[in-house]
């Protein structure tokens, strides 16, 4: 089947962004939109807009049963369900198979199998890559003896949690039964499940991904890695491709064994094995792997010329891998930060409200992909990613000089946002050297007080 | 997205009937400001529109969201009779007629008219009836979804075609209040 229309069953600057890619591939879009984003730039680029329920996630964006039918109803072939929502929940997965609505990304299996932690680290064992040394725990008892066999620092993790969300670290093996108790009861609350395993927490680590393309077949390609170590509380703020200074062996080996796991699932589409690097050994371990399109997906873009949502869309359809993607070079380097509309003065502190004025940059090599132009409602329901910018250069300096400049003539008001932050963060030393650990962003506002960095805008 | 002259009348009666004194709306660029005169004047109102307000709708989209725009953006809105009807289509912001009530869609699906193919629909042109009046049926993957009149009258207009697709909050019908 040829798919002619797409529901998009997501917002803000990722709809934008599919809807780019579906007009220049002549597919129809439908936006399925909340009460809150009826009159947002994707709904105004978008063939059609239907209106699927209040602005609360729970109501609108989360309800698998109304996105179906949304797609039925508008005879819509195929839903698009970008990141985050219900992108990687396997009913909706599963209700499109059932309805003959194709569902561009993974199976319904392949979600579950990838998001539980415990059988996605035994899928990685049994794909021989390495795991962090950890085990599942059912009791604090438990957990005593396994927190003594791995010993401290380590991490208390939520068996269905994602994004950092549940994680607790635990200096002291004299904390742990007190940190595993309550992470067992906030995993409980948050995700319907209270298991938690415990794993060596990496002193100094980096977090690198590889972006892999698979047909369902279990053959899979890579496009390359990115560094995303540059998080705040888990949240990755900047990331760029190739992910610096590693040596080659190392980054082929990362390669091969992000493909080893997707190749063992028989992976479909466009997903991320993410790693940790052990700075100190050069050891690299399976965190997870993400079975959608990445925020950080345009870095990869840049350097590959590849377009993933039309390679995703391709797969969906039936046309297979295009295998000689693995052969194209890599061209220069490509670096990605994350605006957000939250406040580094408070916290970062989401600072949801109407975009005043907004003037994105422009020029050789520099990509926006937004969705807030002069007049925008940035919803507070929703996570408060404004834009992206993506600078690609020929070589990492260059690119790092065309970001900052990029920053520096970014304007915008009417809402707070971490403009500031990227500012001092391009500026930094240590990340202009390159390769930094994921603790980089604790100790740069550390080192700075928030007024200096909020100076830097 | 703009505010029609309609809409413009509306949000001046609604303001006339309310407690507040101003109103200030942001919708898309177009700023509307109301104010009642201190002077014992019926209500003043300023708009000024720059040309870019005159944004296009996506085909086959509703042509309007100002309503739920204001009733969320205004306390002074969200307590009329605009937050009832939570996202009126083109159709229901042109009834200005406070008489007049819309009865939305609680939810996106297929709607029918009647309990079963071949059954009399639920309600016709000149049907009375109460809050508790089904009037159409929303399916939402099997699962049979009643609608409520939620209105005391008599239907007016019959606005839903069976077994067409029905947005979260479009009008299906239109009813005449009673009293």
């Amino acid at each position: 089947m040829a798919i002619r229309r797409i529901l998009i069953a997501n917002r803000g600057e990722i709809a934008a962004r599919i809807i780019r890619t579906c007009r220049a591939l002549q597919i129809e879009t439908v936006l399925a939109a909340s009460e809150a984003d009826r009159d947002s730039v994707p709904a105004g680029l978008a063939d059609r807009t239907v209106c699927i329920g209040p602005a609360r996630p729970m109501e609108s964006y989360l309800k698998v049963e109304t996105i179906v039918q949304a797609a039925l109803g508008t005879k819509s072939d195929a839903i698009h369900p970008g990141y985050g929502f219900l992108s990687e929940r396997a009913p909706l997965a599963r209700l499109c198979e059932s309805h003959n609505v194709i569902f561009i990304g993974p199976t319904a299996e392949q979600i579950e199998a990838v998001g539980d932690k415990l059988r996605a680290r035994s899928a990685a064992e049994a794909a021989n890559v390495p795991v962090v040394p950890g085990a599942a725990v059912e009791s604090v008892a438990a957990a005593v003896l396994e927190g003594r066999k791995i010993g401290a620092p380590l991490l208390v993790k939520a068996v269905g949690g994602g994004g950092g969300r549940g994680m607790k670290l635990v200096e002291k093996l004299e904390d742990l039964p007190a940190a595993v108790e309550l992470a067992s009861a906030e995993a409980g609350a948050a995700f319907g499940d209270a298991r938690v395993y415990l794993e060596r927490f990496i002193a100094s680590g980096r977090h690198v991904e590889v972006q892999v393309l698979g047909d369902g077949k279990g053959s899979v390609i890579n496009l390359g890695e990115r560094d995303c170590s540059v998080q705040r509380r888990y949240q990755k703020l900047i990331e760029e491709t190739p992910a610096p200074g590693l040596s080659e062996g190392l980054r082929s080996s990362l390669h091969e064994a992000a493909m080893r796991f997707a190749a063992r699932l028989a992976y479909r589409g466009a997903g991320t094995v993410e790693f940790l690097v052990d700075r100190k050994t050069g050891s690299f371990y399976f965190l997870e792997m993400n079975a959608r399109i990445q925020v950080e997906h345009p870095v990869t873009e840049a350097v590959t010329g590849v377009d993933l949502v039309a390679e995703q869309i391709a797969i969906a359809n039936g046309a297979g891998l295009r295998r000689e993607l693995a052969d194209l070079g890599r061209r220069g380097w490509a670096i990605e930060c994350r605006v957000n509309a939250e406040d580094p003065l408070n916290d970062f502190r989401p600072s949801p409200g109407v975009v005043r004025e907004v003037s994105w940059p422009s020029g050789e090599g520099i990509r926006v992909d937004t969705h807030i132009q002069p007049g925008s409602r940035v919803p507070p329901f929703y996570d408060s990613l404004m834009a992206k910018i993506v600078a690609h250069g020929p070589d990492r300096a260059s690119t790092l000089a065309a970001l900052r400049r990029a920053i520096a003539t970014t304007r915008l008001s009417g809402v707070a946002s971490n403009l500031s932050f990227h500012a001092a963060a391009l500026a930094d030393p240590e990340f202009q050297a390159g390769g930094v650990d994921t603790g980089f962003v604790a100790r740069l506002l550390a080192n700075r007080s928030s007024t200096e960095v909020a100076g830097h805008g | 997205m703009s505010l029609t002259a309609a809409d413009v009348a509306e949000i001046m009666k609604i303001l006339e009937g309310s407690a507040f004194d101003e109103v200030t709306l942001e919708i898309d660029g177009l700023k509307l400001s109301m104010r009642r005169g201190a002077s014992g004047g019926d209500g003043a109102a300023a708009a000024s529109a720059p040309a870019r307000v005159e944004a296009r709708r996506p085909t086959g989209a509703p042509a309007s969201a100002a309503a739920p725009m204001a009733a969320s953006a205004s306390p002074a809105l969200a307590s009329t009779s605009l937050a009832s009807a939570p996202a009126p289509t083109a159709k229901s912001a042109a009834a200005s007629d406070p008489h007049v009530q819309d009865v939305t869609s609680p939810l996106l699906g297929t709607c029918y008219r009647a309990p079963k193919p071949g059954a009399p629909p639920f309600v016709e042109v000149g049907t009375p009836v109460e809050q508790d009046t089904v009037v159409a049926i929303v399916e939402v993957m099997k699962l049979m979804n009643t609608v409520r009149a939620g209105v005391k009258g008599t239907v007016t207009e019959i606005l839903m075609r069976d077994g067409a697709l029905v947005e979260y909050g479009e009008a299906l019908l239109r009813v005449k209040k009673a009293g």
